[in-house]
């Protein structure tokens, strides 16, 4: 354990980056949609009095081995998602905490295996209905986002974060990053893959029974989600080599661009239905995702 | 009044959920408090945010006289809200039962089953004059076990 993994995980991206970068990200998807729908749109500061407030509910009293895993799933989701922030390679080679990407894209599951878990603990109707979606949209989109991380690697010949960092001139980087900026909207329940968290629909879907700081750790998850997963893609797209302070600057604008990006793309579609979002993922995306691995198994290994 | 309590005031204040039941309305209201969500009203920039269940929700808004068959429901759901939280009653209905008054089937005013914060009258109310009562149970509920010393922030 050394000063720079201690860094990675409480200064930045972890901890003390991550959580503000995420009432951030909120805000930003916020306020898009917002002024896409010509509207004013929330303030800065909403998803942080959002969280504040919600800390401050009396929640209802509950007994039992329930009452801890409630609030275990969503603590793990934020704790997974902190580590999966300081496993990002945000600086050149050698400055970034080695890890690889099996790692990171477990990590990167653990909140959507713990949204499903929360749906059938709550032991609410409409949380196991959402549970259920969720579990099989994430059976669906993890297909492509693995084969996208897979034709990264064959393309880069390694499994190392580090080494999937930078811009490369090599169409499988960048084939295997659409793919998975394809499976993010359905990783962070957007539209048009919001099914599982259907608001109004199914009530609030897995978090129905959720209240007061329970769920303000949930919507802190949600945000580091956001956070993750751009912050994955933004490092990526980054230049290699260079100040410190440029990379963390690019790396905020980048993902920032994304968030812009994602938010756009959710309020200009309507919320699909399961099935149609599976044909979505595997019938369209699929297809695609298996040419560019096979397309880039053949191109690494031909003789 | 030290700094945690008049942080959690001012996020009282800036960010009320909203949870709304229909307790036999005629939709006019259910109508007219859709429109504040719209681009033209646009109450999020009150931070206001209609919730899908009454777990997440501070402010209740109930539009309807309150028929034998909702009763239940409205009790159980009031039930569901976590503290500290402030109901608002929509229209003349739920005040006063309006034109259904000596209905066999209604059981209302509201006011008899569950304590309600703020009355908004009108058949149905309009939207400014929604979101002005939305507003006022904000402040009524971010008032709820603060001292007296932090009562004078107000919504802008």
């Amino acid at each position: 354990m050394n000063l720079s993994f201690l860094i990675h995980i409480f200064l930045f991206p972890g901890l003390l980056f991550a959580i503000p970068a995420s009432w951030f990200y909120v805000w930003g998807e916020r306020k898009a949609t917002a002024l896409m729908q010509r509207r004013i749109g929330p303030p800065l500061l909403q998803p942080f009095y959002d969280f504040v407030k919600l800390f401050g509910k009396r929640t209802p009293s509950r007994r039992g081995i329930e009452a801890k895993l409630l609030l275990l799933w969503p603590a793990l989701s934020v704790i997974s998602m902190v580590s999966a922030m300081a496993m990002l390679p945000v600086f050149s080679y050698s400055r970034g905490f080695s890890g690889d990407a099996i790692l990171l894209v477990a990590l990167l599951e653990m909140p959507s295996i713990c949204f499903i878990l929360a749906g059938f603990t709550s032991g609410s109707m409409f949380g196991e209905i959402g549970a259920i979606r969720e579990a099989i949209l994430s059976v669906a989109c993890n297909v492509v986002f693995l084969l996208s991380i897979v034709t990264v690697a064959v393309t880069e010949n390694t499994f190392r974060l580090s080494d999937f960092a930078g811009v490369s001139w090599n169409p499988g980087h960048w084939i295997g990053v659409f793919g998975i900026l394809l499976c993010i909207p359905a990783k962070l329940r957007l539209n048009p893959f919001s099914t599982s968290s259907a608001e109004q629909e199914i009530y609030a879907g897995p978090l129905t029974e959720y209240a007061g700081a329970a769920l303000a750790m949930w919507e802190l998850a949600h945000g580091l989600e956001w956070v993750a997963l751009t912050g994955f893609v933004a490092t990526m797209m980054m230049p290699v080599g260079g100040w410190w302070w440029l990379h963390a600057l690019l790396f905020v604008v980048i993902s920032f661009a994304e968030v812009m990006l994602l938010s756009t793309f959710a309020a200009a579609t309507g919320r699909l239905t399961l099935e149609g979002a599976i044909r979505f993922y595997w019938r369209w995306a699929a297809i695609l995702a298996v040419l560019a691995t096979a397309a880039a198994v053949y191109v690494r290994f031909r003789p | 009044m030290n700094f945690f309590k008049r942080l959690m005031h001012r996020s009282r204040l800036k960010s009320p959920f909203l949870f709304h039941i229909n307790t036999g309305s005629c939709n006019g209201c259910d109508i007219e408090m859709v429109t504040c969500l719209s681009p033209r009203y646009d109450v999020e920039q009150l931070g206001i945010r209609l919730e899908g269940s009454p777990r997440h929700a501070d402010i209740l808004c109930i539009t309807g006289p309150v028929t034998r068959n909702t009763l239940e429901a409205v009790k159980t759901v009031y039930a569901q809200v976590c503290e500290p939280k402030a109901v608002v009653a929509l229209g003349s209905c739920p005040g006063t039962c309006n034109v259904f008054a000596g209905s066999p089937v209604i059981v209302g005013p509201l006011d008899k089953y569950i304590p309600v914060d703020v009355y908004v009258p009108g058949c149905p109310p309009h939207p400014d004059a929604i979101i002005d009562g939305i507003a006022r149970a904000a402040q009524i509920l971010a008032d709820r076990g603060v001292p007296e010393a932090a009562k004078g922030e107000t919504q802008k």
